[in-house]
């Protein structure tokens, strides 16, 4: 178990060293422009040259970037010119959110797609089957602002049960915080079950046709325990995949909802980083960000080895 | 037949629909065993045996149509409740399959594959049934019980998992064990110790089994009774002694010689059977063996012969031509 | 063995036949509200339409009426008229960005599929880095570093789609590098080009053909989230995306605003998600359709 833990972690290295290269290469691309920005409409040649020079802009690239590395391995993500706050802060405070938001989305992608996969696997071809199945075909046709705006006209503003948006912290207000978030992760989530179900309900109705779900049921087992316990463990496969891969994905997915529904996470943070230019901060959560999603992958391989004790023992 | 009937199958017919056609896989089956009896099912693939083994457990495909009546332990299956055909399981009948590595769960351990059985059935709390569970493991003749308990399928070889699985099928002393082809599948050095085994454990037990093969040498020796099917009807029947001292039928006749003998000259060709079994969604009007009987006459073209007694000690047979093989091949 | 006899038994019992023929009315609808939409789109100027930026102050937010078939947006614009000069931009980045990722993502796969060795490895690796990003987040930095326009929007979507054509090539090359009409091809003495266009491409045109019109239908799903955020098309070019950005201002008041462009969006993406997925069930059964 620990080598095949110690050769995962041995590949994840070059691709975040390669994401770090690949991060500051595209904040360098145009370098004049952060001093002109940074400066403002105080901006003169030679204040701009001086502010380069100062913070190391006329440098080579490659020694930019060694630079910035060690900075960043040291914990120095660097500072917004903006706020005064160091990247790592920044994030800190937004994280959170995010994570709850992601958490909650792949929640409820889960609570809706898991049961409908089950009961779609065991009535293959009827018509509930293929009625779920096209909508959910349907559903993956709309992105994740749309079904926000259906959902904030119907709840929001129709029938006003939840908030359209706002934010509150789950320290002060627990209910109040998870009423907030109904909405966005809801939007999410619908987004998210197809995908979850369809991977579920394919490799489940594979799975039902097995001998061994035969000799369950002949050994007179209960039928909630055949499905559940010897159907889905080794259909979960695909599917903890595939929530792992979304999980990652909804980091990039949470920028939209974020925006809309006015939660304080990350995805807002990387808008405003765009919008008042704060170069830095963008640098540095696009490292996070990507990083973080590497580092979900891997941690998904590793679930991979729970769930199938065979490919543990190096088989299948 | 010794005693009253423990599994009685009545004129059982099984469909299944198919674009082709109707595939009839069981045509028109009566059977009848007794507590603590072994019955052999023999037969090529396809001739139904299989089909006929899943409408006795209720497991049929969720196409397939059944008629006639299973009545086991005064009980017919086919009309019983779920929960009670359920409840049966385990207890009343029991099953072996034919290929152990698809028959037991990949994912889920030796230990937990027995235990839940146990506890489903005998309300066994964990520790009494993994107890029971490494005494079975032990009785099966697997070494080291106690450690396969925490060890999953692929870990043990082709012989060991098939031990593992007739372990769960006697772990709730089922009143009928169902062997469906249990060693075709295992390496042929194991298929011995495997067949020995249930016929060991079926005699101890006092335990009704029906052991399905396309080998009549496997039921020598290992069976009170032998059934022999082609094309979904049972076309010869007789204690296991008889049929091989005096087989009637021309089909159980050509099973026998296409056995290969250890004695025979080098280079001997295979007494194969000529021809391949008739498509089961065109079943002939005549015998459905008759286009491959070397003694095939006018009558078996036109007729089904029926199942006529030969004597009286329980042997029948279906054919306008049987032979009078007194060969003497002992059992 | 008995398993065997089950086993055919359920396959004749199986009919595999009816799952197209039951996709095939709603294919040929989703073709034919394609064929529709990139007509509106082409022909917009010619069609006797009010023109798309005239304001009528008199006139916001006004429901249906005769002279304006959609109402009009939040100033005074003609909302039928705005929908399909909306289509216009929606479907030009729509459709352009992934040829960009169809024409060099597929190239690199073919190569990569076909040469093997470093080169293969080292396209993977690449690819793989870039795939490590989630693509909003990169669209919007680099959009924050390039600046906005129709054009830059093409241009990094198209990159954006190019390891997953990339994928799909290489796939498709692996499969059919080792079959015995490239062996025959190399006996021949053909040279490396003339393999990889005569023998591979028409093979491996289908799976990218399908690949791509499912990546029509994601440009038009991104294009359309950022446009939403207002970091897409360049104000004053609206797409469908940004007309619904601007609809959600006027939500409580004229929802039409926003469900008008939403609608033409939806039906757009899901004809040809049902397109390529058609067409991707026909050439590799394996992964199926609905």
């Amino acid at each position: 178990m620990l080598g095949f833990v110690a050769r995962k972690l041995l590949h994840l290295l070059p691709v975040l060293l390669a994401v770090s290269l690949l991060t500051f290469l595209i904040a360098s691309l145009l370098p004049g422009d952060l001093a002109y920005v940074i400066l403002g409409d105080q901006a003169t040649p030679d204040k701009v040259a001086a502010l380069r020079h100062d913070m190391g802009l006329d440098q080579p690239i490659w020694w930019r970037y060694l630079g910035w590395l060690v900075q960043v391995l040291q914990g120095d993500f660097g500072r917004s010119f903006r706020t005064g706050q160091t990247v790592l802060q920044a994030v800190a405070e937004r994280l959170p959110v995010s994570f709850e938001l992601m958490l909650l989305a792949e929640l409820g992608a889960l609570l809706i797609g898991i049961p409908l996969a089950i009961a779609c696997a065991v009535r293959a071809g009827s018509p509930f089957d293929r009625l779920v199945t096209g909508s959910a075909f349907g559903m993956l046709s709309v992105p994740a602002f749309l079904s926000a705006i259906l959902l904030i006209y119907f709840f929001a503003v129709e029938l006003r049960w939840l908030p359209a948006t706002g934010y509150v912290p789950f320290s002060e207000d627990p209910l109040g915080n998870l009423r907030c978030f109904v909405l966005p992760a809801l939007t999410l989530a619908l987004g998210e079950w197809p995908v979850l179900m369809r991977v579920l309900r394919s490799d489940m109705i594979a799975t039902l046709q097995e001998d061994y779900i035969a000799m369950a049921r002949a050994k007179g087992l209960k039928p909630s325990r055949i499905l559940l316990v010897h159907a889905l463990k080794p259909s979960s496969l695909t599917l903890v995949t595939v929530t792992g891969i979304n999980i990652g994905r909804l980091m990039g997915g949470t920028v939209i909802v974020e925006s809309i529904f006015a939660l304080p996470g990350i995805g807002r943070l990387l808008l405003s980083s765009i919008y008042t230019r704060d170069l830095i901060i963008l640098q540095g959560v696009v490292l996070c960000v990507a990083s973080g999603y590497v580092l979900i992958n891997f941690i998904v391989d590793m679930l991979y080895a729970v769930l199938d004790p065979r490919i543990r023992h190096g088989h299948a | 037949m010794s005693g009253p009937a423990l599994l009685s199958i009545e004129d059982v017919v099984v469909e299944l629909p198919t674009p082709r056609g109707n595939l009839r896989a069981v045509d028109h089956v009566d059977l009848s065993m007794a507590a603590g009896q072994a019955l052999g099912i023999v037969g090529e693939s396809g001739c139904g045996k299989t089909m006929l083994s899943r409408a006795i457990l209720q497991l049929l495909p969720k196409k397939a149509r059944l008629s006639g009546r299973v009545m086991f332990d005064g009980q017919d299956l086919v009309r019983l409740n779920p929960e009670a055909l359920r409840k049966l399981r385990a207890r009343g009948i029991a099953v072996v399959f034919q290929d152990p590595m698809t028959s037991l769960n990949p994912v889920l351990t030796i230990g937990t594959q027995l235990v839940e059985t146990l506890q489903e059935h005998l309300g066994l709390d964990a520790v009494a049934a993994r107890r029971r569970s490494a005494e079975l493991l032990a009785a099966v003749g697997i070494p080291a019980p106690e450690q396969r308990l925490d060890q999953y399928p692929h870990q043990l070889s082709g012989g060991m998992r098939q031990r593992v699985v007739i372990a769960i099928a006697l772990c709730c002393e089922p009143k009928l064990l169902i062997a469906d082809e249990p060693t075709t599948a295992l390496d042929v050095t194991i298929q011995a110790q495997i067949l020995d085994l249930l016929a060991r454990e079926q005699r101890r037990r006092h335990m009704a089994m029906i052991l399905i093969t396309h080998d009549l040498g496997v039921v020598a020796g290992r069976t009170d009774e032998v059934a022999v099917m082609y094309a979904g009807r049972v076309v010869e029947r007789a204690p296991t002694r008889n049929l091989f001292k005096h087989m009637q039928m021309p089909y159980t006749a050509a099973l026998l010689a296409a056995i290969p003998k250890l004695d025979a000259a080098p280079h001997t060709p295979l007494a194969a059977i000529p021809g391949r079994p008739p498509d089961p969604t065109r079943p002939l009007k005549g015998c459905s063996f008759a286009p491959r009987c070397r003694h095939v006459g006018e009558q078996c073209l036109r007729e089904k012969p029926a199942l006529t007694p030969a004597d009286n000690q329980g042997h029948c047979y279906a054919c306008f031509h049987p032979l009078e093989f007194a060969a003497g091949v002992s059992a | 063995m008995a398993t065997l006899e089950l086993e055919l038994a359920e396959e004749i019992v199986a009919s595999p036949a009816r799952r197209t023929r039951r996709l095939g009315m709603l294919f040929w609808a989703a073709i034919g509200w394609t064929v529709f939409v990139v007509a509106v789109a082409i022909l917009a100027p010619v069609l006797p339409l009010p023109s798309p930026t005239d304001m009528d102050m008199l006139e916001r937010r006004a429901p249906i009426s005769a002279l304006h078939w959609l109402g009009t947006d939040a100033l005074g614009r003609d909302e039928l008229a705005r929908v399909a000069y909306g289509a216009r931009i929606s479907l030009t980045v729509g459709l352009f960005a992934p040829v960009i990722g169809l024409t060099i993502g597929g190239a690199l796969g073919m190569l990569a599929g076909y040469f093997r060795g470093r080169f293969e490895s080292f396209v993977v690796g690449s690819m793989d880095v870039l795939l490590a990003f989630p693509p909003l987040i990169l669209a919007l930095a680099v959009t924050a570093y390039l600046g906005q326009s129709v054009l830059n929007l093409t241009c990094i979507l198209g990159v954006l789609g190019i390891p997953a054509f990339m994928r799909v090539a290489r796939a498709s090359t692996l499969t059919l590098a080792r079959r015995e009409f490239v062996i025959a091809a190399e006996a021949l003495g053909a040279t490396h080009a003339r393999i990889l266009i005569r023998e591979l491409l028409p093979n491996v045109a289908l799976p990218l053909l399908a690949f791509f019109l499912l990546g029509v239908a994601v440009t038009i799903v991104v294009e359309g989230a950022l446009s939403f955020l207002g970091l897409g098309v360049p104000p004053p070019i609206s797409s469908w995306g940004s007309m619904i950005g601007e609809g959600r201002e006027s939500l409580e008041v004229a929802p039409m605003l926003a469900f008008v462009p939403a609608i033409a969006m939806f039906l757009t993406v899901l004809s040809f998600n049902l397109v390529g997925d058609t067409l991707r069930a026909l050439t590799d059964p394996r992964q199926g359709a609905l």
